[in-house]
């Protein structure tokens, strides 16, 4: 592999993108993602020197709307979709203890 | 009466608007059809039957009206519905409902149009042949064996079968100009920000444009004339039509462009095109040329860095957009999770597909500390030049003509192990998104391969908010040829 992403390289990609791996998953990726990282190395060929980066394909600047209070969704219709609620809160587990076990 | 199924959006308009037909068996004719034939198609992951048999009698009874009154509608599932559920092809999102409708869907819905249903895509709009739904495949209604593209693979396939009047899709690096081209569609991008993303399901916000699949390129306009303007709940929405200076876009479509420079690049000719796609790109440029076009050559010099550096761009922008997936305010949450951090990690495990992953955790490597100038920050500056690209070629030309793909449609699971390989097939399109111009897609002949016609699409790129020119280009090519209007038999 050109760009050679060690397994190691993929658990800590995992743990910064919050997604849980199984052995085999970190192993599959690996692999795709190195033959696909690898690819991306084609961009070092070109010279960028002085080049401008484009993050956006318009020449807008922040839009800002006026700070009036509107309308806004209904909060029982929102929370209709949490997994876990209590009106007015969504519910979570809890937050503080060992945590890390990502 | 004559199949409403086989009709134009504008002739099913006309159709009704006339009392040649009413709403109710357009409707009535359309669930007939999906019924029939869509257990062989898969198009659609959800019919609104009821919903639209209601709506069309309204249309009936006059209560409800305007430049689409009766228009039976597909829209990708990853557009916003208060109707049913917006699921995205995603466990993540499986049960969801959005407490709001998209502004097109609202667009759609003032001009009297009838939503029919949602249809199927790659998991988030990630994917080149819908293979990537966590649902149900989608077959090319042309030959079951091969896909219908992506991700919009459901609206074009219901497109092709006949199963609606026209469809919505999302394209973000070519898909809905790549299904549109592998179904025999029309597929239209238009330039970014005229079309207002509120209520698209955001995969990569410098990029996703929802647009119209339509039967022909009248239809596309047509549709166009709807969707299109400001819309002040998207910030990146264009300032186009803030006081009602759209232009018509169906207006002047069939009345061709005079002194037309048509540019033609020979980076999008290259010898790795499928024979029957160059031989028909080749007879279309010829005609053109044959009404009176001047074909120029152009240079599109970094073409060839598109891909790589669409799937950095894109997918740094889908980790920082799916990261909302949290388990807490919608979407999928588990059963198992022992606490909080745990809790977002083994739900996003759960609910995503391999492809979503790959591509968050790409996306995430590229914006990581140590990674982020050598990947992100390059692929920013590369997008660069291809814009500065399109730019110069525009001096020159008033759109570019190209294949929209270098092949036909290629068999189901042919490529599902191999991600790169899939990737590459977005050559012809990607860059079109990364510079924020329109593209659109036409029918241009068939391959014939295995007994199968297999239909091949002509891709016109033009400079932004073009759209008009655009349109009235790839008519004239349209007006000159049987293809349009053709529906697959299923």
């Amino acid at each position: 592999m050109a760009n050679g992403l060690t397994e190691e390289d993929v658990r800590h990609v995992a743990k910064l993108s919050r997604l849980k791996l199984s052995d085999e998953e970190v192993g599959v990726f690996a692999e795709q993602l190195g033959a696909v990282l690898g690819y991306m190395d084609k961009l070092k060929e070109l010279d960028l020197e002085g080049v401008e980066e484009m993050a956006h394909p318009t020449n807008m600047v922040n839009k800002l709307r006026l700070d009036e209070v509107g309308a806004s969704l209904d909060v029982e219709e929102v929370l209709a979709n949490a997994p876990a609620s209590d009106e007015p809160y969504f519910k979570v587990p809890k937050v503080l203890g060992d945590g890390g076990s990502a | 009466m004559s199949d409403v199924t086989q009709m134009s959006l504008k002739a099913v308009r006309d159709g009704i608007a006339n009392g040649e037909f009413r709403a109710r068996e357009v409707v009535d004719g359309y669930l007939a059809r999906i019924e029939e034939v869509d257990g062989k198609v898969g198009a659609y992951r959800q019919v609104f039957g009821d919903e639209a048999r209601a709506r069309a009698d309204a249309v009936d009874r006059g209560e409800v009206s305007g430049a689409l009154a009766g228009v039976v509608i597909a829209l990708k599932d990853n557009i916003c519905t208060k109707a049913g559920r917006t699921t995205c092809a995603s466990r993540m999102l499986e049960a969801y409902r959005s407490p709001f409708d998209a502004t097109v869907v609202r667009k759609l819905e003032g001009a009297g149009a009838i939503v029919i249903g949602k249809t199927n895509l790659d998991e988030f709009a990630m994917g080149s042949s819908t293979e990537n739904s966590a649902f149900s495949e989608t077959c090319n209604p042309w030959d079951p064996d091969r896909v219908p593209g992506g991700s919009s693979g459901g609206s074009a396939a219901a497109m092709g079968a006949g199963l609606c009047s026209a469809a919505l899709g999302s394209d973000t690096g070519g898909s809905i100009r790549q299904p549109a081209s592998y179904c025999g569609v029309v597929g239209m991008k238009p330039t970014y920000g005229l079309v207002s993303r509120y209520g698209l399901v955001a995969f990569a916000s410098s990029l996703d444009q929802i647009g119209p699949v339509t039967r022909t390129v009248e239809d596309a306009a047509v549709l166009l004339n709807v969707i299109a303007g400001h819309d002040e709940r998207d910030s990146t929405s264009a300032d186009v039509g803030v006081s009602g200076e759209l232009p018509d876009y169906a207006a002047g479509v069939n009345e061709g462009v005079e002194g037309l420079r048509l540019g033609v690049a020979k980076q999008y000719l290259s010898d790795g095109n499928d024979e029957a796609v160059k031989a028909a790109v080749d007879g279309a440029i010829e005609q053109y040329e044959g009404m009176g076009a001047k074909i120029v050559e152009v240079d599109l010099p970094h073409t060839e860095y598109g891909v790589p550096t669409y799937y950095l761009v894109a997918t740094a922008e889908a980790s920082s957009n799916l990261a909302r997936y949290d388990g807490v305010h919608y979407g999928h949450r588990t059963e198992k999770a022992r606490d909080l951090v745990d809790l977002y990690a083994t739900s996003r495990a759960e609910g995503f597909g391999d492809e979503v992953k790959r591509r968050i955790m790409l996306g995430t490597y590229a914006l990581s500390s140590g990674y982020y100038d050598a990947y992100y920050l390059r692929a920013l500056k590369v997008r660069r030049l291809i814009k500065q690209d399109f730019d110069g070629a525009f001096e020159k030309c008033d759109a570019i003509v190209c294949p929209t793909t270098p092949t036909p449609a290629f068999k189901r699971g042919e490529m599902v192990d191999d991600p790169l390989q899939m990737y590459m097939n977005d050559v012809y399109t990607v860059n079109c998104n990364l510079a924020g111009i329109p593209g659109i897609s036409l029918p241009c002949g068939f391959s014939e391969i295995g007994g199968k016609r297999l239909p091949i699409g002509l891709q016109l790129l033009g400079p932004t908010f073009s759209e008009s020119k655009l349109l009235r280009i790839a008519r004239m090519y349209e007006a000159a040829n049987a293809f349009a209007g053709e529906c697959a038999v299923v």
